[in-house]
């Protein structure tokens, strides 16, 4: 069986965890990536700097939209101080399987979308 | 002379004139390189002539007064003459060095389109074109008020000629632009009709051959068309060299396209005249050694013969569908019939293609994922993007039972049931 799409990945992508909108976001925000079409939106509920709630849209491939789902999980609750601090590396960390360059925008997608959504960075994470 | 059917390749010889086919990807397995329509692979005749070339002919070409200098002058005609043989151009002028299609189709809309049209006038293109001969005419619209309409094909992918017949009635239709065969669906459409419908609407007829030249015999005499755009490196030549066909007179009637050194007759303070055609065309230094390495590109392709190359996709198009079509949850697009090239695209339950083309990838299948640069056509199928396999002379039937085999993997792994 293939290395990428481990059970972890097939699990998030086919049970996506956080998905879905929030019906009153404190902040939200939505960004595709133009080579695959990929498409993911982000809705954020604050309180005192800290991520209490988040949901995730969108569409696009396995690596995408599992990464949405484990970046939801991994947020809930964080200050945006540590949102801040969250790098490429940490995601990919998360994923747990190995990224070619070519599939490097799918799974940071969320994180751009994220960071966007928390404090109006709109760049690929580094 | 009896028309004699076209003799069976024999792949494997011809596999073994291809050294990529040597390397293993993904840690030891077997290349299947099922990506022609993207680029395809080039035999070892192309690469010693372009290596060649460096190695023993280099120099300048048209300037030089010695002997390396005519010798490379003399190659690069060689491989301009080859070509026009290769497409039945009356004449070898009549094949312009460019880059690729891309710069072809652009070269006829900077001379032949900022000459020739006025607002108002009408480009009729197709929803099956690569977006290379979409865009050039796009611009047109936007800097000078051309009109651009798009003939849409009916649900087995084949162009809807009868709406072709109602812009040709109705509208100042200049050219018509339109595809030989689909890079996307592998439609081959009917171009000697389109021929007659817009020659009798006084329209002229551009082909993008980037799909067919490759694949099937051409005559451009024969097909009675105006302009025929191509790229190299889809034909067995190296990247960096396409052609530009049209007849001599009217290349000779289009203003140049870029200025500078090569494309002058005279040059002073006051102004220029162009040179003749087709150094009008090529201005700057011309990529010599590319040019002659596609003229080997053409003498390999004339050795095999491309109606054996052709009838060689064909069965293995034979041999494709029906064991594609047993893969559950997977859509075929594209006409099946004789206007079929060995293009497949598909997509697989609602696995995203770029996850289906990664799947195979861990196999060693080489497969594009993606809109492959067809967006309206997308749109109109209703997909974002489509997995695609293409074929060529290299490819076997081995190649179509691990795609098969890899597919039915990507089924396993994302529970697509039939
Ligand atoms: C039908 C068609 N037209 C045009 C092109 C553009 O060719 P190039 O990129 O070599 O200019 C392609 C290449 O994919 C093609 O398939």
């Amino acid at each position: 069986m293939s290395d990428l799409y481990r059970e972890q990945i097939l699990d998030h992508y086919q049970n996506p965890r956080n998905y879905g909108t929030l019906d009153h976001p404190d902040r939200s925000f939505e960004d595709s990536n133009p080579l695959c079409g990929d498409r993911i939106r982000i809705d954020l509920k604050i309180a005192d700097d800290r991520i209490v709630d988040i949901r995730f849209s969108g569409r696009g491939c396995a690596i995408s939209q599992a990464s949405a789902s484990i970046l939801t999980e991994l947020v809930k609750g964080k200050s945006l101080d540590e949102v801040r601090e969250l790098g490429a590396q940490d995601l990919l960390d998360e994923l747990g399987v190995p990224i070619s360059p070519a599939r490097r925008k799918c799974a940071l997608l969320s994180l751009k979308v994220l960071k966007a959504a928390a404090y109006g960075l709109n760049e690929w994470p580094s | 002379m009896t028309a004699s059917k076209p003799v069976q390749l024999d792949v494997a010889r011809i596999r073994a004139d291809f050294p990529i086919f040597q390397r293993t990807v993904r840690d030891g397995k077997p290349l299947v390189y099922l990506d022609s329509a993207a680029t395809s692979q080039k035999p070892v005749s192309v690469i010693e002539a372009l290596a060649g070339f460096y190695r023993t002919s280099n120099a300048n070409i048209h300037r030089g007064i010695y002997e390396l200098s005519e010798e490379a002058s003399i190659r690069y005609e060689e491989a301009r003459a080859r070509v026009a043989r290769f497409i039945g151009a009356a004449r070898s002028e009549e094949i312009v060095f460019v880059r690729n299609t891309t710069e072809a189709i652009n070269m006829v809309a900077r001379t032949w389109g900022a000459s020739r049209l006025r607002a108002g006038d009408v480009v009729v293109t197709t929803v099956l074109e690569h977006h290379s001969n979409i865009v050039p005419w796009h611009q047109l619209a936007a800097e000078r008020g051309i009109v651009v309409r798009f003939v849409d094909i009916d649900d087995t992918g084949r162009l809807r000629l009868d709406q072709l017949e109602t812009f040709l009635r109705n509208e100042p239709v200049k050219l018509v632009a339109v595809t030989h065969v689909s890079n996307a669906l592998g439609t081959i459409n009917p171009v000697r009709e389109i021929a007659r419908l817009a020659h009798e609407a006084g329209a002229l007829l551009l082909i993008d051959g980037a799909q067919s030249v490759p694949h099937l015999p051409i005559d451009v005499r024969e097909l009675s068309i105006d302009f025929l755009a191509f790229s190299g490196h889809k034909m067995l030549g190296p990247f960096g060299i396409g052609v530009l066909w049209a007849r001599y007179e009217l290349l000779s009637a289009l203003p140049p396209f870029l200025g500078g050194g090569g494309m002058i007759r005279t040059v002073t303070t006051e102004g220029f005249t162009p040179g003749d055609v087709p150094a009008r065309f090529e201005a700057g230094t011309p990529s010599v050694a590319d040019a002659v390495a596609l003229g080997a590109a053409v003498e390999y392709l004339e050795a095999i013969g491309l109606a054996a190359i052709r009838q060689h996709e064909v069965s293995l198009l034979d041999y494709a569908l029906p064991r594609l079509a047993e893969i559950p949850g997977i859509r075929l697009y594209g006409p099946v019939g004789a206007d079929r090239a060995g293009v497949i695209s598909f997509t697989l339950g609602d696995i995203h293609p770029h996850d289906v083309a990664a799947i195979l990838d861990t196999h060693g299948v080489a497969v594009r994922a993606g809109h492959h640069c067809t967006q309206p056509l997308m749109r109109r199928l209703g997909v974002t993007a489509t997995t695609r396999a293409s074929f060529y002379l290299y490819n076997w039937e081995a190649d179509v039972d691990r795609l098969v085999a890899a597919l039915r993997e990507a089924c396993r792994v994302f529970g697509v049931a039939g």
